[in-house]
């Protein structure tokens, strides 16, 4: 099936006063060449964990992988060696785009100095050098590099892209930065970005400009893109595909049409659901997410689910696949068209304590 | 009141500043008990010339110097004069220094720049430069070194109360219960006092040791009190011209002071760790 | 601009300052002893003589008129004569000013370049051997009395050892002097032997000055590069495969250091204020020597002399500080 990323049982808990946390609970998911797959979930759901995990930036103290494998290109990147996929893999093969523009950059150093900081090592001319202190940077490449950067610069819709990488980056808004880190994430030429909550710190009314932008970019590129958020609206616009997350495990993945118009999964139909309809009516979904030290045993979300059995407390659901391309882990997924479509009353809600 | 016992607790965890405050109860028992614990008591104020710079021994612990006098017996009585000159320096600057920043930094004006600037006079020059310019002039005695010390160290009092009082001044709380009528006297007692309390007890805390520090530099000059008062600072000094032979002399008093130093700085930065910005969170908390 | 407006806001106020320290010291000096003549003119003097060194040193006329007329001479330069020297201060001064400068810097070279690296070290091994050794060293920096660091280092390793010499700035001839600083004359002039007579002599007393200096830095280094250590930028290039070594001594260092560059303004005083009591240990012939002889002399004008000057010093050195401030942290400039 040759997957671009696959990742597969991945368990990462995370250490806490009370003890380990159990973030990511065997998670599947797959991510095909030129494919740009949605991750969505509330927050805390482990969006950003399971971003990282691959990114294999977790935090090495607090952060422990528990099994599962993350491969990528057929090679499981948590048991390579940490030096080849630091050098090979992390921002060439797969880059990032980080949530908050305001931050992600240096303060004291220019835009240009931090973009060819990153062309030095991470350029598509560089070849395989190793990465060491004090890299020679040969003056033709530099040049090559400096044209590639000025292009995707006006790619991304930078005005004024040389005087802009004499800047520093305090002196630009959070549209315009996150403009600047998407270039940067396109520059080493990836096969695959990961865009954790690219638009979630920006004004509403930039966020879309920025997702077409986004969007038209990597389709043109062929680059896949795994991009959480917690916003369906946001899903619907850029996704090819839509997994949906509840505390750490994963519960449907679809392709976006299907996805939003026979959305299978209890908890995806609540999601949907709450979103507020054109009468305004807001439908939330009853109870809380629950404990990640002491989990709800078997599925996850069953506690607030209005189909619950008692096979749902004892076994997790296996993946079953539905229709082309869209799976489900449900022991009883509804069937029918989502009723945000059709308009007409959804199930009745009964409280499940 | 839960706070305090907050603090305790929480500094109880905290290996270094358990360190630190045995260093200082190991200080106060030397001093309180000095009499006690010497094994000379009387060679604070005797002579015995024909024992002079004997090596550390049986009889004599840590050796004796130029006079003959036991050297851990007046180290232990030193102790007292330590003590003694940080709390009053520590205690009249800080006496000094809280409320010449209160005022300062609840009023603006000229009046408030004023006092910032004459403290900041004072933090001009180098605390020890002015303390020796005092202690000379005065001429060399206990009083005059607490003195001397004194006078140029509660200008970090008033700086330390001053930030503090404007930074709450910003606080909502602070803006709402004087927008509720609350007398200025009211509002400070109840309200600016409790929060400016850690830094203080911080800053006293590592005044402490500088003051210590400064004290026994003065003592090394010859102005600290006069012989037979077995300061630490003078003791180094005399100690001087009978090395590299007696070095039991000078090291004995210097690691006195090193010790006793470290106990106050330790406990310093372990206060700081707890007392800083989590009490003062917690109390803008239940306030708000 | 933002930095014109601080540089005149500083101006100002450099003055009052000024004239305030003067004040003060002016007051402790004339008002406080008992009759500072008479204790000029020592014990043997008659009446008669004191009076005529009174109306000879001017000490009769009122308080507020000595005042000025000290101000007045000081600001054409001239700060009056040693009781003791003989000479005008501000020869006595410029004299001995190269000596405590070269120490001090000596001191601050050696605690920046030794203490920057350890403490970036010291966050990067957190809990490592290293850091709790370091550890032990930054606290005990300062809570060692420098006098007595001074004079254990000498017991170990003049007295002992016999590495160094004992104290002053250098035996023998001064090497021909173009800056007043012995290492820089002596290298310029190709003279090694008194290079490596001024070092050896520099060596005891730059330690025991940089110790605290030293500790200070590696705990400030270490404290901000573990801050910014968990920003998003680090994060983001972590994230982005950069190499480890770029990240740690170009990104980390350079905004952990945006602190420790005030630290570094603040230390050149702390080190002045130590260059007073090290100066009398090892007995180099210095500025500090020079306060404290006079003080311990009753020689005023020259305890005054020394006053004005330090906290000329201070004041110029923080407005330094606040400019370098300013200048490393682009944030402030662009605004």
């Amino acid at each position: 099936m040759a997957e671009l990323l696959a990742v597969r049982g991945l368990r990462v808990d995370f250490v806490t006063d009370r003890g380990p946390a159990q973030v990511l609970d065997g998670i599947n998911l797959d991510i095909a060449p030129g494919e740009v797959v949605g991750l969505v979930g509330e927050s805390g759901c482990g969006k950003t964990t399971l971003a990282r995990a691959i990114l294999g930036i977790l935090p090495a103290t607090a952060a422990r992988i528990r099994g599962g494998e993350v491969r990528f290109k057929g090679t499981d990147l948590l048991r390579e060696d940490p030096r080849v996929v630091n050098d090979h893999v992390r921002g060439r093969a797969i880059t990032f785009i980080p949530q908050d523009p305001f931050t992600s950059f240096s303060p004291v150093f220019s835009v240009g100095t931090q973009i060819m900081d990153l062309m030095k090592w991470k350029s598509p001319l560089a070849g395989s050098r190793p990465a060491a202190l004090f890299g020679r940077y040969p003056r033709d490449r530099r040049r090559a590099d400096h044209d590639a950067v000025l292009e995707t610069l006006r790619a991304v819709q930078m005005p004024e892209p040389a005087r802009t990488l004499r800047r520093l980056p305090h002196e630009f808004s959070g549209g315009q930065r996150q403009r600047l880190m998407i270039a940067m994430a396109l520059l080493p030429r990836p096969e695959l970005i990961i865009a954790d909550e690219p638009t979630t710190a920006l004004d509403v009314t930039i966020q879309a400009q920025i997702l077409r932008t986004l969007r038209a970019l990597v389709k043109e590129r062929g680059v896949s893109v795994l991009f959480t958020t917690h916003d369906l609206g946001t899903a619907h616009e850029v996704c090819d595909r839509v997994v949906v997350m509840y505390a750490g495990q994963e519960m449907e993945a679809a392709p976006t049409e299907a996805f939003f118009r026979r959305p299978a999964h209890p908890y995806t139909r609540r999601l949907l659901d709450s979103v507020p309809g054109p009468s305004g009516e807001l439908r939330d979904i009853p109870g809380e997410v629950p404990s990640l030290v002491a989990p709800p045993p078997g599925c996850r979300f069953h506690p607030r689910c209005d189909y619950a059995t008692a096979e749902c407390r004892l076994d997790r659901p296996a993946a079953r696949l539905l229709a082309a391309g869209h799976g489900v882990r449900c022991h009883h997924p509804v069937d029918g068209e989502s009723t945000r479509e059709t308009g007409a009353r959804g199930v009745s809600a009964r409280a499940e304590p | 009141m839960s706070a305090p016992w907050f603090v305790l607790t929480r500094l109880a965890r905290d290996r270094s500043a358990l360190v630190g405050l045995l260093l200082i109860a190991l200080l106060v028992v030397c001093a309180l008990a000095a009499p006690f614990l010497a094994t000379h008591p009387d060679d604070v104020f005797e002579l015995h010339p024909a024992e002079r710079l004997r090596a550390p021994s049986g009889a004599h612990w840590l050796g004796t110097d130029r006079m003959g006098a036991d050297v851990y017996s007046r180290l232990l009585f030193g102790a007292r004069i330590t003590i003694v000159i940080g709390l009053i320096a520590v205690g009249a600057s800080l006496v000094l220094g809280v409320p010449i920043g209160l005022v300062a930094g609840y009023y603006h004006g000229w009046f408030s720049d004023l006092l910032m600037r004459v403290s900041d006079i004072f933090l001009a020059v180098p605390q020890v430069v002015l303390a020796i310019a005092i202690a000379q002039t005065l001429g060399p005695s206990l009083p005059n070194v607490i003195l001397a010390l004194s006078v140029t160290y509660w200008p970090w009092f008033a700086r330390v109360v001053y930030a503090e009082t404007r930074a709450l001044q910003k606080e909502v709380f602070v803006e709402s219960t004087a927008a509720l009528g609350a007398s200025a006297w009211r509002l400070t007692v109840l309200h600016v006092l409790p929060n400016i309390a850690s830094p203080i007890i911080v800053r006293a805390s590592i005044g402490m040791g500088f003051t210590i520090l400064t004290a026994a530099a003065l003592g090394f000059l010859g102005l600290g009190p006069p012989p037979p008062t077995p300061e630490w600072g003078r003791t180094i000094a005399e100690s001087r011209e009978f090395l590299p032979d007696a070095w039991w002399y000078a090291a004995a008093p210097g690691l006195a002071i090193f010790l006793t130093v470290m106990g106050f700085n330790l406990l310093g930065d372990g206060l700081r760790d707890v007392l800083d910005p989590r009490l003062r969170r917690s109390r803008t908390a239940r306030d708000g | 601009m933002r930095l014109l407006a601080l540089l005149l806001r500083r101006l100002i106020w450099f003055v009052p300052t000024l004239l305030g320290l003067l004040a003060v010291t002016f007051v402790i000096s004339r008002v406080i002893p008992a009759d500072p003549v008479a204790l000029v003119a020592g014990e043997t003097a008659t009446p008669a003589q004191v009076e005529a060194l009174r109306r000879q040193l001017g000490f009769d006329r009122p308080l507020p008129v000595q005042f000025a007329d000290y101000v007045a001479r000081l600001v054409r330069g001239d700060m009056g004569t040693s009781i003791f020297t003989r000479r005008p201060i501000v020869e006595d001064l410029t004299h001995r000013l190269p000596a405590t400068i070269e120490l001090t810097l000596a001191a601050m070279v050696v605690s920046v370049l030794v203490g920057i690296p350890l403490g970036v070290l010291s966050a990067l091994w957190r809990n490592s051997i290293l850091d709790h050794a370091l550890r032990i060293v930054t606290v005990s920096g300062l809570a060692i009395a420098s006098f007595w660091l001074g004079i254990m280092l000498q017991l170990l390793f003049a007295m002992r050892l016999g590495w160094t010499p004992l104290n002053g700035r250098l035996q023998g001839f001064p090497p021909r002097p173009i800056t007043g600083f012995y290492l820089l004359d002596a290298a310029l002039t190709w003279d090694w032997s008194t290079f490596g007579g001024a070092l050896l002599h520099l060596a005891l007393p730059a330690a025991t000055l940089a110790f605290p200096a030293l500790a200070t830095l590696v705990r400030f280094t270490r404290a901000g590069v573990l801050d910014v250590m968990q920003s998003n930028f680090v994060l983001y290039e972590r994230a982005m495969g950069l190499p480890r070594p770029l990240i740690v001594w170009k990104y980390i260092l350079r905004s952990a250091l945006t602190s420790t560059v005030t630290q570094i303004g603040l230390l050149f005083g702390i080190l002045l204020a130590g260059a007073v009591v090290t100066e009398a240990v090892f007995d180099w012939p210095g500025i500090g020597t020079y306060a404290v002889n006079s003080i311990v002399r009753s020689d005023y004008n020259a305890v005054m002399g020394f006053t004005v000057w330090a906290g000329a010093i201070f004041i110029v050195v923080n407005l330094l500080v606040d400019i370098a401030h300013t200048v490393v942290d682009p944030r402030e400039r662009a605004t």
